[in-house]
């Protein structure tokens, strides 16, 4: 009774996350894609919690579909009319090679897990309560990928500089483009 | 483990990261570029996160929590970088920036 349960909430959230991908490709204006990736996020959320990952899941939710993405939709309500993103353009062969491209990339992914795994990919093993808990994945951070914390915390540092000097209102070009 | 085997969502996260490999060479918008990104950085993390089911370690978690602060710094400079170019009165068309001079 649990298997079906699982998998009926499996292909729920699959479903639900492919379809989303798909809106967030299709749709002309920016704002509509923009939900659907929260959509697209919240469902992948429902997969990691299948996975026993609970607590990427949370932290998918809270820092993707939380913050992120409220920083997506304030951007696009800011550029409003002007983010708009029709169809129109480009010649077909262009079309047609991207979604030439696009499957050529799927057939590699497929060939190359399926090359490399040989089957072993049908057993996973029985797990403790601690996979994906919280304080197991405190304990990985600040023991074995020490490494990779600090510099995650670098790169958020030179992000937010960045972002700071990007954004940055210079008065004095400001009068050079007025006077131009 | 309950339910589909680990091959099920490594299957999702092949085609999500060809839907957004599409989104990317599809469309011209910047915006809608980053948030094709976005989808291909999320069926990575899928595809991690599955690996670390199958292996019974936790590692492929903590190497997702690292993928999503890089993609939240990234969605940073990349937002920002959209803001500038409307502010300078650029089209916000990848096709129409044929030069970095501001």
């Amino acid at each position: 009774m649990g298997n079906v349960l699982v998998w009926f909430v499996w292909f729920v959230a699959a479903f639900a996350c492919l379809g989303s991908a798909l809106a967030v490709v299709s749709f002309q204006n920016p704002f509509y894609s923009a939900l659907a990736l929260i959509g697209n996020l919240g469902s992948l959320a429902v997969l990691y919690l299948l996975l026993s990952a609970e607590f990427v899941a949370a932290a998918q939710v809270l820092v993707y579909a939380g913050a992120v993405m409220v920083m997506f939709l304030f951007v696009i309500a800011y550029l409003g009319g002007e983010a708009d993103a029709p169809w129109a353009g480009g010649p077909s062969w262009q079309v047609l090679a991207a979604v030439c491209a696009a499957s050529a990339i799927l057939v590699e992914i497929v060939v190359a897990i399926g090359q490399t795994s040989g089957g072993r990919l049908t057993h996973a093993p029985a797990i403790t309560n601690a996979f994906g808990s919280p304080s197991e994945i405190g304990r990985l951070f600040l023991t074995d990928h020490l490494l990779a914390f600090e510099v995650t915390s670098i790169v958020l540092l030179a992000a937010a500089v960045g972002g700071v000097i990007l954004g940055h209102h210079s008065r004095v070009e400001d009068e050079r483009r007025a006077r131009a | 483990m309950l339910g589909p085997d680990v091959t099920w969502y490594l299957s999702v996260s092949a085609i999500l990261f060809s839907i957004g490999a599409l989104g990317v060479l599809l469309r011209r918008s910047p915006l809608i570029i980053l948030l094709s990104l976005e989808i291909m950085l999320n069926s990575c993390n899928l595809a991690l996160i599955s690996f670390a089911r199958q292996n019974g370690e936790s590692s492929g978690q903590v190497f997702a929590i690292t993928v999503m602060a890089i993609a939240a710094s990234e969605v940073v400079v990349g937002l920002g970088l959209i803001v500038a170019m409307s502010r300078r009165k650029l089209p916000l068309d990848v096709d129409r920036l044929t030069t970095l001079r501001g």
